[in-house]
């Protein structure tokens, strides 16, 4: 028991108190994380940030706007965007419910997608889901790649674990495949290119890329990449290096097929159903997601996203004996529904 | 007798004749350095009360070597127009390289109106002669203060600037003003350091002066060891647990296994604390594979799926090649874990644990970050801890630090549920600062050690160096630990008392 590390997340710090439908002074907001049990870390902006990065020059047109920087707690992904942050204040200020997630299946517009044997050689798991008639504003849309970016680093373990990619559904069509296939095989454009490369182009042309290099050796020196493809044949992406060009989302987009993938299952539905609970807020009918089929390399099918709820019966008694208060159970129920694990009072006399 | 002696008895003879002496103006009549007249005096004053001495001070403008030099010959602006040719102008490109200080003068006489620069001449930039002849103002002023060694023939705005140009300095001169004193002499009279047998026998001892005794001087200091200051923070620490009735753990391991660094408490395999970006790995040995064998059954069970702790666990494989993997030691509460398992293998008697050590993380290094530091745990265990006895134990410990005001926030460890921040007010910032973390022992990690239901585990933590470095008003961490520390700052510093 030293100190622990926590991800930090830069929120806008209006668009913050729009969706709080508060205003509230530094100090004010300050003390709200203390009690939350999360820290402002930072009262900057993209200018000021900008400055101490790399000098005067490069910042002059840069934003103004104020930005906080958030520290959240390790285990909460739902708090590492603006969306999720700000729900989760809401709720725990009593000034809404916490939302409950709905996964629907469609009927006429059931997407599929078939996971190939051979994906076992190098990223065994896909899964997917659809955020059905979306309406993004280029707020929401920066904050949906932010949010993709930040699951990476944390519980995607810089990719390596789990990978995203999301695509414009209008621009293809099921049933998806996953599949591994060598290098020389696979030919696309990809996201921002102009013309088509191989696998084994990409990897030397994003070997001098920033951002993109680090991620080259998680499957470089693998017999098969992975690689998923519409029934067409149309590439949506190369797990977990890039996306293609042809299913790039745009503020536009109203459909949007989320493919995860990954070397460890549970990892990969904690991925898919934080992504989806935070983003669904934007779809038509907010915090329903539409069901993915997933067909497994023994044949088996599976609907994804699970976004499952876990029912406990817990002891008032004991709750007050472990924490060393005496509450009623009426209160503890509703201190735990401020913290989005909705509570209700069950039986009376004796244990509750 | 030496020249200094000789110095000594001139003042002392001047003395007698003016019965007052201005140590500069004296310095200044005989044509000698001032500081030897001043140390004389001095060593005339460590003799008694021949002399009373009084200090005075004055402040007076000296010209600088530049000065000096422009009152021989002229200042840059005269030198720069005196070098341009009256009849056809001179090349700048050459003026700027032959004249010394060109760039001064140049400025100087085009802002005075002497010169003048045509850009557009054939040949280059050309520089002419505005005037006929020109008066070096600057020059013939520096001749009259250096004169009259004064600056009053100088108006405030001239004053202000020869001292931007540098041209004078204000010097500050420290002297005496001397006066007879009681025992007055102009004889030097070398006071005796010793009583020597001789002197008794002779009966010369009656008429010697004695030098009088210094009791204020300080002894040869010692040479001895100095405990550095994180240890002898350590030590009041160590006391502070061991008057709350606290024992202290054996931590003497550096090195220690992924399964008692990590998995027998309850932190999962694939957790980021757990790679080479935070975690120091063992080239050799690599591995350990001595582990109680049914206890790491028990940890594997926990892990995959809660095992019968009523926990849904994380829901992985569990992979013994991972806690096989030897670290160096991220945290000391790896020793607590070892020292809990111990706990749960016989009767349960209630506990309370401490330990003071050092432990390594692979970070990024800062002003306040290294690669290595010092870890404070305490440990509690007894039926029916709370929350509420956390605080309590935390109230306790840190007002034994004087540190009164104290807030809790919730907060997240991978072994601990609930867990607290714990912040204190620092008057000095006006703000909360984070001090340590808390928490409670989570039952994936208590039951398997084998320890009864009933049975709560409180902890807390903070790091040492951090009160060390606000204790002794040290910023840099690496001012404190590491090669770069110096060690004149460990000689020196003082003892630690922890005021409560």
């Amino acid at each position: 028991l030293a100190y622990t590390i926590m991800p930090t997340i830069n929120v806008y710090r209006d668009l913050l108190f729009e969706a709080l439908g508060k205003v509230y002074t530094d100090e004010e907001f300050d003390e709200l994380c203390f009690e939350f049990g999360i820290e402002l870390d930072e009262v900057t902006s993209e200018k000021q940030m900008l400055v101490r990065e790399q000098g005067e020059g490069k910042a002059k047109d840069a934003s103004d706007s104020i930005i906080y920087k958030v520290e959240v707690p390790a285990n909460r992904y739902d708090l590492l965007c603006m969306e999720g942050l700000a729900r989760g204040l809401m709720v725990f200020l009593g000034r809404m419910d916490a939302p409950r997630y709905r996964v629907v299946k469609s009927v006429g517009s059931l997407q599929r997608m078939i996971v190939k044997p051979e994906t076992s050689l190098v990223r065994p798991f896909g899964i997917g889901a659809v955020l059905r008639n979306i309406a993004f504003t280029q707020e929401s849309y920066n904050s949906f790649i932010e949010l993709q970016d930040k699951l990476h680093q944390t519980i995607g373990r810089r990719r390596t674990i789990v990978s995203m990619g999301t695509h414009d559904l209008d621009t293809i069509e099921g049933p998806f495949t996953y599949e591994a296939l060598p290098p020389e095989e696979i030919k696309f454009r990809p996201l921002n290119q102009t013309k088509e490369y191989t696998a084994v182009e990409m990897m030397e042309l994003y070997s001098k890329d920033s951002h993109l290099r680090h991620y080259l050796s998680i499957i470089q020196d693998k017999p098969v990449y992975p690689v998923i493809y519409d029934r067409n044949r149309v590439v949506l992406s190369m797990p977990p290096i890039i996306n293609g060009d042809h299913t790039r989302v745009s503020i536009k987009t109203k459909n949007v097929f989320i493919e995860i993938t990954s070397t460890d299952l549970n990892k990969a539905k904690i991925v898919l159903d934080t992504l989806v609970a935070m983003f669904s807020q934007y779809c038509s009918d907010p915090f329903s997601v539409e069901c993915t089929e997933i067909e497994w390399p023994d044949g088996s099918v599976e609907l994804y996203p699970k976004l499952g709820y876990r029912e406990e019966t817990v002891s008032v008694d004991l709750i007050n004996r472990k924490v060393g208060i005496s509450e009623s159970a009426e209160s503890i129920a509703s201190l735990l529904t401020r913290m989005c694990l909705k509570s209700e009072v069950v039986e009376r006399g004796g244990e509750g | 007798m030496s020249a200094a002696e000789a110095l000594c008895e001139l003042i002392l003879a001047e003395l007698e004749k003016e019965k007052r002496i201005d140590s500069y103006d004296f310095s200044v009549k005989i044509g000698k350095d001032h500081q030897s007249i001043v140390g004389a005096i001095k060593s005339i004053r460590s003799l008694g009360d021949v002399i009373t001495t009084e200090q005075r001070q004055f402040e007076s403008w000296v010209l600088t070597q530049e000065g000096k030099e422009m009152v021989e010959k002229g200042s840059h602006e005269a030198r720069m127009f005196a070098s341009v040719s009256s009849q056809e102008g001179s090349l700048q490109a050459d003026l700027m390289k032959s004249v010394p200080n060109a760039k001064i003068g140049f400025s100087k006489a085009m802002s005075a109106g002497w010169i003048r620069l045509d850009k557009t001449a054939q040949g280059g930039p050309r520089v002419f002669r505005k005037v006929e002849s020109i008066q070096d103002h600057v020059q013939e002023k520096l001749c009259r203060v250096m004169e009259c060694s004064s600056v009053d023939c100088l108006t405030e705005d001239q004053l202000k600037e020869f001292k931007k140009r540098k041209l004078l300095t204000n010097v500050v001169t420290k002297c005496f003003v001397v006066t007879c004193g009681p025992s007055f002499s102009t004889q030097l009279v070398k006071q005796e350091t010793e009583l020597t047998p001789e002197m008794i026998q002779s009966g010369s001892w009656k008429t010697k002066q004695f030098k009088a005794y210094n009791f204020d001087s300080l002894g040869t200091p010692v040479t001895a060891g100095h405990l550095h200051p994180l240890m002898k923070v350590r030590a009041e620490i160590r006391q502070i647990f061991l008057e709350m009735g606290f024992t202290e753990m054996p931590t003497n391991n550096f090195i220690e296994s992924s399964f008692w660094n990590f998995d027998a408490l309850f932190q999962p395999q694939q957790h980021p604390a757990r790679d080479s970006h935070d975690t120091f790995f063992l080239k050799d040995p690599a591995t350990s594979n001595q582990f109680p064998e049914e206890y790491l059954q028990k940890v594997k069970t926990v892990h995959e799926d809660g095992g019968d702790t009523g926990s849904v666990g994380y829901r992985y494989d569990w992979k013994r090649e991972e806690a096989e993997k030897n670290i160096l030691r991220t945290h000391t509460t790896a020793i607590s874990a070892r020292m809990l398992y111990q706990l749960g293998q016989k009767e349960f008697t209630p506990v309370k644990y401490f330990s003071i050590d050092r432990v390594f993380r692979n970070e990024t290094l800062d002003a306040t970050h290294l690669a290595e530091f010092h870890q404070i745990e305490g440990v509690v265990a007894d039926y029916d801890l709370t929350l509420g006895n956390l605080m309590g134990m935390l109230y306790q410990f840190f007002s034994k630090m004087g540190i009164t005001r104290l807030r809790f926030k919730p907060a997240y460890n991978p072994y601990t549920e609930p867990s607290m921040e714990v912040f204190s007010y620092h008057e000095g910032l006006k703000k909360w600062v984070e001090i340590g973390n808390s928490g409670v022992f989570r039952p994936e990690m208590l039951l398997p050690m084998g320890l009864p239901e009933g049975v709560a585990v409180i902890a807390w933590g903070l790091s040492l160096e951090r009160p060390t470095m606000i204790k002794y008003g040290i910023d840099n961490i690496r001012e404190l630990v590491g090669h770069k520390v110096n060690l004149q700052m460990v000689h020196a510093n003082p003892l630690c008392r922890l005021d409560s």
